[in-house]
C-alpha cells in the first residue's frame, strides 16, 4: 500500500512537471523543471528496487545534465530567456500526433497481458558490475569510444570561432 | 499489474517529450524534450529488469552514456548557432543550410 501510495505521488509529480517542461515560456524554469523530472525517475528507480541506477540517474543526469543545460541556456539565452513559440495551429498538430500516440502504445499495454510475470530478484550492484565487464565487455568498450569522439566532436564544435575556416588554423 | 501503470507512466511522458519535440523553435527546448523521451524510455527499461528480469539495468546505463554524449554534442551545436546568427530558433539552422 505505501508502494503505491508512493508510486502515483512520485507519477504525478512527474507527470506535471513534464507539461512544465514543455510549456514553460522561461527556459531556466523549463530546465529547473526537468530537474524534477529526472529526481522523480531516481525515485521511482528507487520504487523499482534499482537503487544504484537511482544514484546514478542523480549523479549524471541531476548533476551533469542538467548543470550543462543551465549553462546553454545561459551562454546562448537572451536576458529573459523568452522562448518563442510556434503558431497555435501547429501546436494543436502537435498535441494531435501526441494524444494518437499515447492513445496507440497506452491501448496496446492495455490489451496486453502482463499477468504471466516472472518476478525474478533483479540484479544487485555486484551482478550488475560483472555483466558490464563479462557478457557486455565489448559494448562497453564501444560506449566509451562513443563517449570519447562526443567529448572530441562537442570540443572541435564550440571551439571554432569564425565561420570561414581559413581565418584560423585547424582546430587541434 | 504494476508493470502496466508503469508503462503507461512512461508513455505518458514520453507523449509529453514528443508534444514538446513538435511545439518548441528554440533549440535548447528541444534538447529538453528529447531529454524527457530518452528518460521515459529508460524508465521502461528499468521497469522490465525489476519485473520480468533480463539486461535492462545494463541497458540503461549504455543509454545513460548516449544521452550524455548527444547533450554534450547538440549544447556545442546550439552554441555554434548562436555564435553565428545571435540567436538559437531553429528555422535560423534550416537557413544555414543554404
Amino acid at each position: 500500500m505505501t508502494f503505491r501510495l508512493a508510486f502515483w505521488l512520485v507519477a504525478l509529480v512527474m507527470v506535471v512537471a513534464a507539461y512544465l517542461v514543455v510549456r514553460s515560456q522561461n527556459l531556466v524554469r523549463a530546465v529547473l523543471w526537468l530537474a524534477l523530472v529526472l529526481l522523480g525517475t531516481a525515485a521511482l528507480y528507487a520504487l523499482l528496487d534499482a537503487p544504484f541506477l537511482a544514484g546514478v540517474q542523480v549523479l549524471t543526469y541531476v548533476g551533469g545534465v542538467v548543470t550543462l543545460m543551465i549553462f546553454g541556456v545561459m551562454v546562448t539565452g537572451r536576458q529573459e530567456g523568452a522562448v518563442a513559440e510556434i503558431d497555435s495551429a501547429d501546436r494543436i498538430r502537435g498535441l494531435l500526433v501526441a494524444v494518437g500516440f499515447f492513445a496507440l502504445v497506452g491501448g496496446a499495454i492495455l490489451k496486453t497481458d502482463f499477468s504471466n510475470v516472472i518476478a525474478p530478484r533483479p540484479p544487485t550492484t555486484a551482478e550488475l558490475a560483472r555483466s558490464l565487464l563479462d557478457d557486455y565487455l565489448l559494448a562497453f568498450e564501444v560506449t566509451s569510444l562513443l563517449l570519447l569522439a562526443a567529448v572530441v566532436g562537442a570540443v572541435v564544435l564550440a571551439r571554432r570561432r569564425d565561420p570561414t575556416p581559413e581565418t584560423e588554423g585547424s582546430p587541434r | 499489474m504494476r508493470l502496466t501503470e508503469v508503462l503507461l507512466l512512461a508513455t505518458l511522458l514520453f507523449s509529453i517529450g514528443l508534444y514538446g519535440v513538435l511545439t518548441r523553435r528554440h533549440a535548447v527546448a528541444l534538447l529538453l524534450s528529447i531529454e524527457l523521451m530518452a528518460n521515459a524510455a529508460n524508465v521502461v527499461f528499468v521497469a522490465f529488469a525489476t519485473l520480468r528480469g533480463g539486461p535492462g539495468e545494463a541497458l540503461v546505463l549504455f543509454a545513460l552514456v548516449v544521452t550524455v554524449s548527444e547533450v554534450a554534442v547538440g549544447l556545442a551545436l546550439v552554441m555554434l548557432l548562436y555564435r553565428r546568427h545571435g540567436d538559437t530558433v531553429l528555422d535560423l539552422a534550416r537557413e544555414a543550410r543554404h
